[in-house]
């Protein structure tokens, strides 16, 4: 392996939400970490001088949510693709959960998995490991196992454990072993086979619904065995005002509980479904513009303190279909910064806590020393042009998967460079 | 802040119509839904068909409107009565007539619905008249086709189904023309029902005077009332004094435990029986889009007595769908 790069970042706006940081600063890089920020370090000889004038310079981000699509269904996406589509959207780390096929459950997936990611050089491939064998809601996985591997945390994905009995021993085990269990709250016998949330658009059109009971009941049966087993549990992209709610008094209560969003929410609702549009086929579902402000008011509160991209790219044939049959889900990685930069260019909340949402915010809910520029951390980082707008369209996609209600909307701030352990894997 | 890149060419191809249902004119290109049409263009269905009646009663013989054309009956679901009827609709006006009855089986060969409409689109059809089991599934067709194709939605889904709402539109006109002093009420499954989506639009558009839905919780949709309805929960009540009753029809794989306890119970609240038709306007007409449950939404003294117009609608369905084909179907001379 070749001898590592010495970069000097220069002269870029340097925001780092962990430590307070928001200055014009210089950063040198050396073997893969951050060797000094502000004042260079002594005898130092840059191989490499990034220009980052007018620009941002923040952590590289980390995407709790974002399926490559391999192993599995390789038609729609590989790890090579999509960690390069995340690489060119300024995202350090990704992290893929389980349900690919084979499922993670167990070592050797993992392993592949981290062995492709490692092959293709690009953003760095986390997992979450299936907290039920083959997601089968009835038998708890070899976690420890899985934790040698190398996973992250524990997901049972899109199958929820009906059966309360085992979540209860899934949660008991996945405390022993100290690992975070993510979980999207869905009871599935309310949400059957629905594509859409249960409201006046729903109605309108004769589309089978979701209620919003389908996440409250889950997410209410969750919480109390939380509180029984003391797990460490992250609630994934919720979708429900009144989920907000119970979180935060769940949290009031002293609960160890955190909770993420798909960035998605937090600009559609219910009513861009239109006239059947299947890119806003995605599950959770889009639900109503009380729900979207009820989530946005969680994101700026910091009851949800993550926001991810709950990336799933399709080929075209997925979406070319009446909209339930349409296969759900969004491609979301081209488009996960841009669209928290927009909070902060709303005046919902500063630019650093925007940028904390997608750095030191998800490394603290994966208790990995990773989302901040912390002197001798693995030089993750992330450098945006703010001004810089383009449209959203198939042309500007990086992603595989072209899936994106977004499509045709003017975006602004544009990623520059994309450092992953000190290394360049992406320059415009 | 620099300027943005013009918009790329496939996001411009992205652009869609102002209206899928209208063509720039305002003349009615598919006939998908009858929500997002004017009344202008209901009436004109309306009008169209009284023509198409009137001719058949003094028995002339075939229209020569659509000869040289082709009409695709696409059928996802199983249908012996509207597919009949549209296909009738499509002889009286001399077009060619294509029945293509797609089951699951053929669908599970892996080909998907747009290979198949392209592979239908190379035979030269001119008009497809859809039904699938999906909402929405008419809208997608319609905007996969080219320019020179219609698409009639004959049911899709739990969405709408446009020319049976217009056909008994056209039978309540024929027994009570003037929409804004009659009271109706539809009765049952409203919840899956694409014929009272499709109803309740109509009925809203062509002015009716009061508009009431009856059934239990478990077949309304959330938030029913935002369509322009006032619910009810009791029949007794609900059909008091009202000109006009719509049953609709309860799918049996409904009836047991999923949405209501059993036929039986639904019979004893929500079946319509002599004591109850007593309680509505004199003249009441009763309607049911069939095929009639008899003994669940209706006793069979009704189904058949005086104020059932059933039947009628069932003729009425030909005079209405020609008159839909008629309108949607393009001529040359719309693209000036």
């Amino acid at each position: 392996m070749s001898k590592q790069q010495r970069i000097h970042i220069k002269g870029g706006r340097v925001i780092d939400p962990a430590n307070n940081i928001d200055a014009v600063q210089d950063i040198w890089i050396a073997d893969g970490k951050i060797a000094a920020i502000g004042n260079a370090p002594d005898s130092f000889t840059a191989d490499q001088t990034i220009n980052a004038d007018n620009n941002i310079v923040c952590p590289g981000l980390i995407d709790l949510c974002a399926r490559t699509r391999e192993p599995g269904l390789e038609h729609k996406g590989n790890i090579a693709s999509e960690s390069r589509a995340a690489a060119m959207g300024g995202i350090s780390t990704m992290i893929c959960p389980p349900d690919t096929n084979p499922i993670i459950d167990s070592a050797a997936v993992v392993e592949l998995i981290h062995h492709q990611a490692k092959t293709s050089r690009q953003t760095r491939v986390l997992t979450l490991g299936a907290l039920t064998r083959n997601l089968d809601g009835e038998h708890i996985s070899e976690m420890h196992t899985l934790k040698q591997a190398g996973v992250v945390g524990l997901s049972n994905a899109n199958r929820p454990i009906t059966n309360s009995l085992v979540q209860r021993r899934a949660f008991e085990y996945a405390a022993t072993h100290d690992m975070t269990v993510f979980i999207r709250p869905d009871d599935p016998h309310l949400s059957m086979q629905g594509c859409a949330h249960e409201g006046a658009v729903a109605t309108r059109l004769g589309l089978p619904s979701i209620p919003e009971a389908a996440e409250t009941v889950a997410m209410a049966r969750d919480l109390e065995l939380i509180a029984q087993t003391g797990a460490r549990v992250h609630f994934s992209q919720l979708s429900s005002a009144r989920a907000v709610d119970m979180l935060e008094s769940a949290r009031n209560n002293g609960l160890n509980v955190s909770a993420d969003v798909a960035v998605h929410q937090l600009y559609l609702s219910e009513i861009d479904i239109r006239d059947f549009d299947s890119d806003c086929n995605v599950i959770p579902p889009l639900r109503s513009q009380r729900d979207r402000d009820g989530l946005r008011e969680g994101v700026i509160r910091g009851t949800i303190s993550a926001i991810c991209s709950d990336h799933q790219p399709h080929e075209p044939d997925a979406k070319q279909a009446p909209f339930a049959d349409a296969e759900p889900g969004i491609s979301g990685l081209d488009t996960l910064l841009t669209l928290v930069l927009r909070l902060s260019e709303e005046g919902l909340m500063s630019l650093s806590d925007a940028i904390a949402r997608l750095t030191s915010n998800p490394a603290s809910i994966l208790g990995l020393p990773l989302g901040q520029l912390a002197i001798g951390n693995s030089a993750d980082i992330c450098i945006i042009d703010p001004n810089s707008s383009w449209f959203a369209s198939p042309e500007t996609f990086n992603s595989r998967g072209h899936n994106s209600p977004f499509m045709g909307w003017e975006m602004r701030g544009q990623v520059q460079q994309t450092l992953v352990n000190g290394r360049l894997v992406f320059n415009r | 802040m620099s300027a943005p890149t013009p918009l790329p060419t496939k996001a411009a191809a992205m652009m869609k119509p102002a209206n899928l249902q209208l063509d720039r004119n305002g003349k009615l290109k598919h006939f998908l839904a009858i929500e997002g049409l004017p009344k202008s263009v209901l009436t004109q269905i309306l009008d169209t068909a009284e023509t198409f009646d009137a001719a058949r009663s003094k028995d002339e013989k075939k229209l020569q409107l659509l000869s040289g054309r082709t009409i695709a009956n696409l059928f996802f679901e199983p249908s012996t009565r509207t597919r009949t009827t549209f296909e009738l609709a499509a002889k009286r006006l001399s077009a060619d007539v294509l029945n293509i009855n797609i089951s699951a089986s053929s669908s599970s060969k892996g080909e998907t619905l747009l290979d198949m409409l392209h592979n239908l689109e190379a035979m030269h059809i001119d008009m497809f008249v859809v039904r699938h089991g999906s909402s929405g599934a008419a809208h997608f067709i319609a905007n996969n086709v080219p320019k020179h194709v219609s698409v009639l939605n004959a049911g899709d889904g739990s969405h709408e189904h446009p020319t049976q709402a217009m056909l008994d539109m056209f039978t309540i006109r024929q027994h009570k023309p003037d929409f804004p002093s009659l009271r109706v009420a539809i009765v049952g499954d409203l919840m899956h029902s694409r014929v009272a989506r499709s109803q309740i639009h109509a009925l809203n558009t062509l002015g009716v005077g009061e508009l009431r839905v009856i059934a239990p919780r478990t077949l309304l949709p959330y938030d029913i009332e935002k369509l322009g309805v006032q619910v009810y929960s009791n029949l007794e009540q609900g059909i008091r004094d009202v000109d006009v009753i719509i049953m609709l029809r309860l799918q049996r794989e409904r009836m047991h435990g999923a949405f209501i306890p059993s036929e039986q119970e639904y019979f004893k609240l929500y079946g319509l029986t002599e004591d109850r038709v007593a309680l509505a306007k004199p003249d009441v007409i009763v309607m049911h889009p069939g095929p009639i449950n008899r003994g669940v939404e209706m006793e069979s003294s009704i189904a058949d007595g005086e104020h059932s117009v059933i039947l009628q609608q069932v003729s009425n369905g030909i005079a209405v769908r020609m008159a839909a084909m008629s309108m949607a179907m393009y001529q040359p001379e719309d693209q000036a």
